[in-house]
């Protein structure tokens, strides 16, 4: 499988996204609605992205990028997924019925990032205790008495 | 269903259930099995376990928040306090990932010295989950036979880096300091040492009859399930799913060294348990290859006082004792990250114990949860 595969693949199914391949593996942005259509696309054949290995957000002040790094058992391939979401209302759609690690990893970014994963089974708080105010990772989150600022 | 603040209102550990006949226990946060404060939610039938809920963050630093605001330098001696017991190989993640982005050539002696410190991490840390998974399961003589060998380790470590559990010892291009002159000396009298003893391992847990009725066919993992929830290490291999980073995609000089990646396809906890145990074996394998082969040269390649990364994303994976770490940067130009991401072997690990443990009996739980080998500053982070 090779990255050109991957490109033609999605570009048929979504025309709109963009793709960079300055990095180590390929980077595809995409529209943050149509990655469910897309996940279940993917992890089945003829490409096998069956293993999720890393899922994450980036706060970027003005809005935030959802980060999914999938690789394939199978082929040995690896390519990053990246969907842009709204920092005020950040919300996704959960992809746990695809990939079941997601349900503690999309658990983790809600806690710490605070988006919203449509459909999570059980979208509650992970690290933090369930009182907790805030979203600790986003940029302007401050707390005055622990953090450590060098 | 209780909330987690419901059942903490709660004296005493155990409350009643709506459901008929169920009851809610809490393992935890301070347990000898959990190993560390793990916190979870059981939901029994009687002694059949109907659901385990952890709950997390008891140990939270927010690891990935401090890195923010350290240096490319400082912020490697953080990541010794997640998985303490793979200390080095942590270090060796996050060294790698500022060399891939810096594209630092690191000195022949400084891989071979970092491949040793690994090997040797990696059988430390399997020695003490061998230990504590025996005690776990009743038997307490094997953790002083654990950790006579691992003792030795530990005073292999102290001698070269200073420390013995969180040794940050693997800094951007190298290695903090040259190896102690006795060093290849005392590896080597480890070495005969480990081999004279393992077969100990064996009389004494592994052949035993109590112990493999209550490991085999315990807490049985599918390869699609392992695969599905994330798994990596010993709990993917011993589901028969073919993730050794060091084989898959290998750095430093693991490309050139013999080894065995160990598969075990049954699933359950016995064969988790085997993984292990062979691990040590090959871990020493390579220890071997390279003690005596270690080059003459620099310890540590040159580098600025200051560590500027270029913008762009940089991911590295390892594969530490309990399965694959992966180390993302995400950097804007300066001294400092502007985003860091550790994906710890163990957060997804536990993932699966509920899908493991569901419908099995309370006892094998715990024998479920010790070939986990969790450490849990590793999954709080």
């Amino acid at each position: 499988m090779t990255n050109e595969e991957v490109k033609e693949f999605i570009s048929g199914i979504h025309p709109s996204a963009v793709f960079d391949e300055t990095g180590e593996w390929l980077n595809i942005q995409i529209d943050a609605l149509e990655w469910k259509r897309l996940a279940k696309l993917l992890r089945n054949a003829p490409f096998n992205f069956d293993y999720l290995f890393c899922l994450t957000c980036i706060d970027w002040k003005t809005f935030m990028t959802m980060v999914y790094h999938l690789s394939s058992t199978i082929h040995r391939h690896t390519i990053v997924i990246k969907a842009k979401v709204d920092r005020a209302d950040a919300r996704i759609e959960s992809v746990v019925d695809i990939w079941k690690t997601a349900e503690f990893h999309e658990r983790e970014v809600y806690d710490l990032f605070g988006v919203h994963f449509t459909n999570h089974p059980d979208l509650r708080r992970l690290i933090l205790t369930d009182d907790f105010e805030g979203y600790p990772l986003r940029k302007d989150y401050d707390d005055p008495v622990n953090m450590i600022k060098l | 269903m209780y909330s987690q603040t419901e059942i903490l209102k709660e004296p005493g550990v155990i409350s009643s259930n709506s459901t008929e006949g169920e009851l809610v226990i809490n393992i935890g946060p301070q347990h000898p099995a959990t190993h560390g404060v793990l916190h979870l939610v059981v939901t029994l039938n009687g002694e059949t376990v109907k659901k385990v809920e952890p709950h997390l963050g008891y140990i939270h630093r927010s690891i990935e928040k401090m890195c923010e605001s350290l240096s490319y330098r400082q912020f490697i001696y953080v990541t010794s306090r997640m998985d303490y017991l793979s200390a080095h190989i942590n270090n060796h993640a996050c060294a790698m990932t500022v060399e891939k982005a810096m594209q630092i050539e690191v000195p022949a002696r400084a891989q071979y010295i970092r491949v040793i410190m690994d090997e040797l991490t990696r059988i430390a840390s399997h020695e003490l989950w061998w230990g504590a998974l025996a005690m776990d399961l009743g038997a307490f003589t094997p953790f002083f036979y654990a950790f006579r060998e691992r003792e030795t380790i530990n005073d292999i470590m102290e001698q070269t880096c200073g420390a013995r559990l969180t040794m940050n010892y693997m800094v951007p291009g190298g290695v903090m300091a040259d190896i102690h002159p006795s060093f290849q000396q005392k590896v080597k009298d480890f070495i005969k040492l480990f081999k004279s003893n393992i077969d100990e391992y064996d009389e004494l847990v592994t052949g035993s009859i109590i112990f493999q009725s209550r490991m085999k066919g315990v807490g049985c993992l599918s390869k699609e399930d392992a695969i599905s929830y994330g798994c990596t290490g010993p709990v993917a291999r011993g589901s028969g799913v073919n993730c050794d980073i060091r084989k898959i995609y290998p750095y430093e000089i693991y490309k050139q060294l013999q080894f065995d990646e160990i598969i075990e396809t049954a699933g359950d906890s016995f064969s988790r348990y085997l993984v292990r145990i062979k691990e040590m074996k090959e871990s020493i394998k390579i220890i071997e290859q390279l003690i005596d082969e270690i080059p003459e040269g620099d310890y540590q390649a040159k580098t600025k006082a200051v560590i500027k990364l270029p913008k762009g994303e940089f991911y590295t994976r390892v594969e530490t004792a309990r399965g694959e770490l992966g180390v993302y940067i995400v950097s804007e130009g300066g001294t400092t990250p502007y985003r860091i991401k550790f994906r710890s072997p163990g957060f997804s690990n536990l993932s699966a114990l509920d899908h493991m443990v569901r419908g099995s009996k309370i006892g094998d739980l715990m024998a479920t949860m010790g070939t986990l080998d969790l450490v849990i500053p590793d999954i709080d982070r």
